[in-house]
């Protein structure tokens, strides 16, 4: 036990892995919160492409009604794991890659608590993702029933669907032990001086969001460990010939799965309150309140998943109380579109990269919340439920907001990452052809779904015709546009241009004078805590040296 | 570093926690289930039928005609008293008095006439030729809804059948389309 729990005294030598194994057991072995969120990104960003190329097939197969590239069998297999892919492979293990290169240096803590549990928490997750992939080689192919493995027909898929339900453990384990990493860290490791209310607000909300982690991922265990006792040991917990309750399988995934969604975003939130302020030059408007929003979604997140369900035949009441808390959750949400919005208000804002994606995911992410809403209300969703209205209004959340926030984030602390600044042009190109192809593909569903057009089919009437074609033709410029993204990664962690020093356009420091050094130094923090510092999480390109890479 | 391992372990029992909740929520469900008297499996629904107007009745009278043809046909009521809305049947009886098969086909017509377009058959043996061997008698049922949308100035509904002899039917059909007997 003693050794899971990193020792401080050896922290502030941060290169204390020099002297160890080089090559590829520097990379299995490594316990370095460093190393470690650079293998996340690099799996998340792998785990992205996979699932854009399923996506890019589906989208193929729908170019055009009738069936032309792949058998209705497998498009479904398709569109399971790649949600399943993008949600747990892709956007989750992003996200705790960030955690764990920026909150150590946000909150001056010399590495993660559980350096060694944070080892296996990521290389958990190859192991999932090899179990994943390769259910697609059992016989009867990957699971078809969708990323939300509903029952009855999860209990009856074949035994890619077994692979599927360890995967699903495995990455939760992985994902409860990352949480646990966080929470600690930033509850026990903060330099002196830096309060909670002090902290950067991206500790904030990955705080907030790994409580979310351990809270809802053991549920989502108990469900697919349900789903394995009712497939191999007779249990009946969703089987409605042995008396159990298929419909009993979606609360029990729901309660997953709503807070799930917000810790997709939640992230995300964090990331563009970094970015917003450093590219207005004015400090975040409404530190206190985002905080309590951010909380208040957490919270109001448990009590809303019935929003997945308003077609289950559920009483009036039930439909009621579920569709009054979740346009609650709104106005907290409201909240942070407002404090982001003021934060840019008169401020003297520049549009490099970071920002244009920030700015891009207010938006576009604003757009989806508001479609959101319009699913939440009972009488409407009813007719849109399991049309592509809903497909256009997640990808609009999850595709516009949580990963344009991890493409903001990445533009953002790349320099920090790798001492090199990206390159500008690239970035640039990235984020139009991104938020252009994004919207091309995703628009025209909102129009599909209001049609009629129901998700998950991969063959469709004659009239949505012209809508799926433009989709496709977004979808496959989008995935395109994604390679421009890996350019620009490679060429930035290749080398180029040193990041700027004290640059005179892009400072941290609007708010006051803030450390160079990390404030790993509690004297230094010391000083200058009664303004908040933006510094940790700020660009890097400030002149911030003590972080720069191995 | 304790307070960490204390924090581990205070973690990892919220999370086993979180795993059990997940099957409490199983006990729970059909706890509220059970009270609010929803989704409960083990009784069978209750079905009702809202579309069934219960503040009007229609009297539909049943007749049975056969056209030059030696079979007996009468329905088994002459008439009934029916809401709109609500799924009736009723049942007819046909026998064939002749020693050989002979096939025929219904036609109905309704009186007044444009009750017609309200009278919705669900089942009917108009919708297909009969062929009865010979001496045989047969129940054959109707079923049917009286539309809401009924005009409200009918009060009664003369359902009536006329049998038609289709000539040369039983030879091509041989003998198997007696045994068949009944609808198809
Ligand atoms: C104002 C905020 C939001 C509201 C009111 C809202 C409401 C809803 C409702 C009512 C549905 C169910 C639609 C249906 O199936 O008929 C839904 C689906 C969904 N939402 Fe949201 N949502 C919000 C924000 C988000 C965010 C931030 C995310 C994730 C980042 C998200 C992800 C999803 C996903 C993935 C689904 C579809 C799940 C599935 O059926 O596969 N939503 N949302
Ligand atoms: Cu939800």
């Amino acid at each position: 036990m003693s050794s899971i729990a990193h020792d401080p005294t050896h922290g502030h030598e941060h290169d204390h892995h020099a002297h160890h194994p080089s090559g590829v057991m520097r990379w299995i072995t490594t316990t370095n919160h460093k190393d470690i969120g650079s293998l996340y990104l690099w799996f998340s960003f792998i785990m992205f492409l996979a699932g854009g190329v399923m996506a890019l097939t589906i989208r193929a197969e729908l170019f055009q009604p009738g069936l032309q590239i792949v058998q209705p069998e497998f498009f479904n297999q398709l569109t399971t794991m790649h949600g399943l892919v993008m949600v747990f492979g892709a956007i989750m293990p992003a996200f705790v890659g960030f955690a764990n290169w920026q909150i150590p240096l946000m909150i001056g803590a010399p590495d993660m608590a559980f350096a060694r549990m944070n080892n296996w928490s990521f290389w958990l997750l190859p192991v999932a993702a090899i179990l994943l992939m390769g259910s697609f080689l059992a016989p009867g192919g990957a699971s078809a029933a969708g990323w939300t493995l509903y029952a009855p027909l999860s209990v009856q898929m074949g035994m890619g669907m077994d692979m599927l339900i360890f995967a699903v453990h495995i990455m939760g384990a992985s994902s409860i032990m990352g949480a646990i990493n966080i929470v600690t860290t930033i509850l026990n490791m903060r330099a002196p001086g830096m309060t909670l209310m002090k902290m950067p607000l991206f500790c904030w909300t990955w705080l907030i969001t790994a409580y979310l982690l351990i809270a809802v991922m053991p549920v989502l265990a108990g469900a697919v460990t349900m789903l394995l006792t009712d497939r191999h040991f007779g249990t009946s917990f969703f089987n409605a010939a042995g008396g159990g309750d298929p419909v009993l399988y979606q609360h029990v995934f729901w309660f997953f799965g709503h807070p799930e969604v917000y810790i997709m975003i939640l992230p995300a939130f964090g990331i563009v309150s970094q970015i917003i302020p450093t590219f207005s030059r004015k400090p975040l408007f409404g530190y206190a309140s985002m905080v309590y929003a951010t909380s208040s979604i957490a919270i109001l997140s448990f009590i809303v998943w019935a929003h997945h369900m308003f077609t289950t035949g559920m009483p009036a009441a039930g439909q009621l109380f579920f569709m009054y808390a979740t346009m609650l959750i709104a106005v907290p949400t409201g909240v942070k579109v407002f404090n982001w919005v003021a934060t840019m208000w008169k401020g003297s804002m520049t549009f490099e990269t970071p920002m244009l994606f920030a700015v891009g995911f207010i938006f576009v992410f604003t757009m989806g919340g508001f479609t959101g809403l319009i699913c939440a209300i009972t009488p409407i969703d009813i007719q849109i439920q399991d049309t592509y209205y809903v497909v256009a209004h997640f990808h609009y959340v999850l595709v516009a907001g949580s990963l344009f926030a991890i493409f903001a984030g990445t533009y953002y602390w790349l320099p920090k990452w790798t001492g090199h600044m990206y390159d500008e042009g690239l970035g640039r190109l990235h984020f139009w052809a991104s938020i252009i192809f994004f919207n091309i593909t995703f628009f025209p569903m909102h129009f599909l779904g209001l049609a009629g057009m129901p998700r998950r089919i991969p063959d469709y009437a004659l009239q949505f015709a012209d809508f799926n074609a433009i989709a496709t033709v977004g979808a496959f410029g989008f995935g395109l546009s994604q390679l421009i993204f890996l350019a620009a990664v490679l060429k930035c962690v290749k080398g180029g241009q040193r990041r700027p020093q004290r640059s005179g356009t892009v400072r941290t420091d609007s708010s006051g004078p803030c450390p160079r050094q990390r404030p790993t130094i509690p004297s230094k923090l010391h000083r200058l805590s009664s303004k908040r510092c933006w510094l940790t999480g700020g660009p890097p390109w400030t002149g911030d040296q003590t972080s720069a890479p191995r | 570093m304790t307070g960490n391992r204390k924090m581990l372990i205070k973690l990892t029992v919220v999370a086993i926690g979180m795993f059990g909740f997940g099957f409490a929520l199983v006990p729970f469900y059909d706890k509220i289930c059970e009270v609010s008297g929803i989704n409960n499996l083990l009784r069978a629904d209750a079905v009702t039928n809202t579309q069934v107007d219960l503040a009007r009745s229609v009297t539909i009278e049943f007749d049975a005609n056969t056209h030059a043809m030696p079979w007996r046909f009468r329905p088994l009521e002459s008439s009934i008293a029916v809401h709109p809305g609500q799924l009736t049947t009723v049942t007819y009886e046909v026998m064939n008095t002749l020693d050989r098969p002979v096939s025929g086909q219904a036609i109905p017509s309704y009186g007044p006439r444009n009750a017609a377009q309200y009278f919705r058959k669900l089942e009917c043996f108009c919708f297909s030729k009969q062929t009865l061997a010979a001496g045989e008698r047969r129940r054959m049922p109707v079923t049917f809804v009286v539309d809401s949308a009924l005009p409200s100035d009918v009060g009664t509904i003369t359902l009536s059948y006329t049998f038609f002899e289709v000539e040369g039917a039983v030879d091509r059909a041989a003998g198997s389309a007696v045994a068949q007997g009944g609808r198809s």
